[in-house]
């Protein structure tokens, strides 16, 4: 019973970043009728965000310590990082500490602003093109973007680890301990949806941008600029994905490959829930975070050798067969 | 005017004569005159390093990739010499290999095997390399372990670390210093139990890839020979990213120690996760709950950040050895690129070394002399203490170090600490080792 709460646990867990990132991606699709290839490396780059805040903490000055020596046997250089000379070494280094936390807010305008260039530059010219040449500027644009991020930042991963005062586990009941970072991302997940639907169901920009989403050419003959909005919604796509990659950082240590890895899970999800449905997308990405768990279990995978690798893609499958336009999806959408 | 007798017929028969009489040298030298693959004829000869320049070992390449460029430096007579200067055979005098000096093409692997074959035949049939290089995977070594012996080269394998290299895929003209997952079970069972006792249950997560099966299949016969029970072994995808599934089971499975059969990203990344878990602060048994990482890497430690701390695993070898090869070896590496070498870029210098030795000692580039001058080739001074490139399965048998997470590393680089060196006669196997059987050696291939 224990390992099967822990499984539900860690499925929502996975479901938050599955769902983040295919809110954004529906978003997209829904308001341009854009397939954003590129999504997984506005995670990324949202994850590298939280890398470049850390280095930028951590910028130190040197002095040399004469009592110790460096692998080439030279006295030791010793680095301080300027926040603890400047705020000392308590304050200083409670900020370094909160360096993930602190990434959300220099996230939100880097990754709107990402948006906003990757939009009017390059994919606004791909709107009356078919999918096929979305798919492939923006899968290209994905390989651009994680080879730039590759040149800066090397291969290897990098650890950005949560706060001291949010790190360990907690323990929920008798016998079920859970990571309390992984608890955080799945709150935060919450609330970041929640702030979305909100957004665009209690505000005026919210239901213009609805109502476009419905029918772009009514909208359009009322005098309202539907493509500015529109934009602007790209923005928060990317910001929503840039926001998923600051908080999955301690949960698994940022690499340039990360995107492309949530890429097509994230596709998956999207399809399953529904071209264009921004609930069907949150929907799928929980349902298919937690299946993805359960069929890791010892048991599972002793009575269905595999089943682990192939879970997603089989759902996926029996749901697209059963419900073809996916949980929720809405008639004329992608048919 | 004068009357020629030339006709159509008669230029066409006299054309046809004088080409076959240009050509008549030729055709009877083309075959003589390469008695093997690209043998060298100017005064240079060229090396192929194919190591992984894009995909996710880029930096462990990028560090082979200096050692291979440091190599070549030193055999030209460039440099301070490095492990030149300890090698315990002098037939190298730095001036290049057999009088020629040396000159090397790159590859990128990209750690795909397709990629890695393809760039070493591009090396072999466009640049001329009469030997292969490099790589950080198993799949990877034994794709261009065949692949170069079919073309009739040598293949010094970079790092890899699968028995199944020099086990049931070796091949003549392939040739592995790394050392391999048996080894790393030898060297590790006696430490393991010294710290843990011979009384604990362990579950492994592998890497479902030959080298995870094998490393896992080594672990487990090592670890059970010292009374350890393994309570569970679970296959992990290699493009698996988040293993808290996996690792929750572990939680609830009565095992005291978990063993991750994992390298580069996905270590990091189950190892993140076990400490996420709080794997580390339980009590399973009565007993600590501990966690074995049995292949480290200090470019994947960098990875893996305070989550390696006191982790134990093996090595081939670490820049903080004191014996005289390794540190000139670090000091001719440091002193060039501003930080310690890794593990990956010994084997690759060693290696490029051995082959250029091996050259000179057989007076030819000739696969086959030069794998005849290998075999059974015992050295020293170049890292690892008195080394044997045994001849039956062209496997070096060296001693292995037993590495843990250090728990106050002094700088960036120093993350690991020498636990134990374990003597090759420790970890040495016979050649008809169950877990290396399956496979012939075969003949060498000259090519040509």
């Amino acid at each position: 019973m224990d390992v099967l709460i822990t499984q539900i646990l860690n499925g929502l867990d996975k479901g938050s970043a599955y769902a983040l990132i295919a809110l954004g991606l529906t978003l997209i699709f829904g308001t341009l009728g854009v397939v954003n290839f590129a999504h997984g490396a506005l995670f990324m780059i949202g994850a590298f965000c939280s890398v470049f805040l850390q280095r930028l903490l951590n910028l130190s000055f040197e002095t040399i310590d004469a009592t110790k020596t460096d692998f080439l046997g030279n006295p030791l250089k010793v680095k301080t990082p300027y926040v603890e000379s400047w705020f000392g070494p308590e304050m200083g280094g409670a900020i370094i500490d909160w360096s993930v936390p602190l990434a959300i807010l220099f996230a939100i305008p880097v990754m709107i602003a990402i948006g906003f260039i990757m939009e009017r530059g390059l994919i606004k010219h791909f709107y009356k093109r078919p999918h096929a040449d979305q798919i492939l500027v923006t899968f290209g644009l994905a390989i651009v973007l994680q080879e730039i991020i590759k040149a800066f930042y090397g291969a290897n991963p990098i650890q950005t680890p949560a706060p001291e005062a949010l790190s360990g586990v907690a323990t929920l009941a008798e016998g079920i301990v859970y990571p309390v970072w992984r608890i955080v991302y799945f709150c935060f997940s919450v609330a970041v949806i929640g702030g979305v639907f909100a957004f665009l169901q209690f505000t005026t920009f919210g239901m213009v941008v609805r109502a476009g989403m419905a029918d772009r050419e009514t909208v359009g003959l009322l005098g309202i600029d539907i493509d500015k909005r529109f934009t602007f919604m790209f923005g928060l796509a990317a910001a929503v994905a840039g926001l998923a990659g600051v908080m999955y950082g301690p949960i698994n240590a940022p690499n340039y490959h990360m995107g492309m890895d949530f890429l097509v899970l994230s596709f998956v999800v999207v399809v399953v829930g529904g071209m264009g449905s921004l609930p069907g997308a949150v929907l799928a990405g929980f349902l298919l975070g937690i299946l993805e768990s359960f069929a890791s279990m010892t048991q599972v995978i002793e009575l269905i050798p595999g089943i682990n690798q192939i879970i997603i893609y089989l759902v996926a499958i029996i749901i697209l067969l059963v419900r073809p336009r996916g949980l929720m999806g809405r008639k004329g959408v992608m048919e | 005017m004068s009357k020629t007798n030339l006709t159509r017929r008669g230029v066409l028969k006299s054309g046809a004569v004088a080409g076959a009489g240009v050509a008549l040298p030729t055709i009877f030298t083309a075959q003589s005159a390469a008695a093997y693959t690209n043998e060298p004829t100017g005064g240079s000869v060229t090396l192929g390093f194919n190591v992984p320049q894009t995909g996710p070992y880029a930096d462990e390449g990028a560090d082979e990739l200096r050692a291979y460029e440091l190599a070549v430096e030193h055999l030209n007579g460039g440099g301070d010499g490095g492990m030149m200067n300890t090698f315990s055979s002098k037939a190298l005098k730095g001036n290049g290999i057999l009088g020629k000096k040396v000159e090397y093409v790159t590859g990128d692997t990209q750690t795909k095997s397709d990629a890695a074959r393809a760039s070493a035949k591009s090396m072999i049939e466009k640049d001329g390399a009469v030997m292969i290089t490099g790589g950080s995977s198993s799949g990877v070594a034994i794709a261009v372990q065949g692949l170069c012996q079919e073309a009739g080269v040598i293949f010094m394998a970079g790092l890899t670390h699968s028995n199944d290299t020099t086990g049931k895929d070796k091949k003549a003209n392939g040739f592995r210093h790394f050392f391999n997952g048996y080894m790393s079970g030898a060297a590790l069972a006696p430490v393991l139990k010294g710290l843990y006792g011979d009384d604990r249950k362990a579950y492994h997560l592998t890497a479902d890839y030959t080298w995870g099966w094998t490393q896992q299949e080594s672990i487990a016969a090592a670890t059970e020979a010292l009374g350890w029970e393994t309570v569970n072994n679970v296959l992990t995808p290699l493009a698996a990213t988040d293993f808290s599934s996996y690792i929750a089971p572990v939680l609830n499975s009565g095992a005291d120690v978990l063993v991750l059969n994992h390298y580069g990203g996905n270590m990091v990344n189950s190892l993140t996760n076990a400490v996420q878990f709080g794997l580390r602060e339980k009590i399973v048994n009565n007993k600590d709950f501990e966690i074995v990482v049995p292949l480290f890497s200090r470019l994947m430690a960098r990875g893996a950040g305070a989550n390696i701390k006191n982790i134990v695993g093996s090595t081939n070898w670490h820049w903080s050895l004191q014996d005289e090869g390794s540190q000139a070896f670090v000091r001719s590496f440091g002193t060039k690129y501003g930080f310690p070498p890794s593990q990956a870029a010994h084997t690759c210098y060693v290696q490029t070394l051995l082959y250029a030795d091996a050259c000179e000692r057989a007076g030819t580039f000739n696969p086959c002399g030069v794998a005849e001058a290998l075999e059974g080739f015992e050295f020293d001074g170049m890292g690892n203490g008195k080394t044997l490139y045994r001849a039956e399965d062209h496997q070096c048998f060296k001693d292995v170090l037993v590495v843990k997470g250090k728990e106050n590393p002094t700088s960036e680089f120093d993350l690991l600490e020498v636990v134990e060196v374990t003597p090759a006669s420790q970890v040495t196997y016979s050649p008809d080792h169950p877990m290396f059987a399956g496979g012939q050696l075969g003949s060498c291939n000259p090519g040509a």
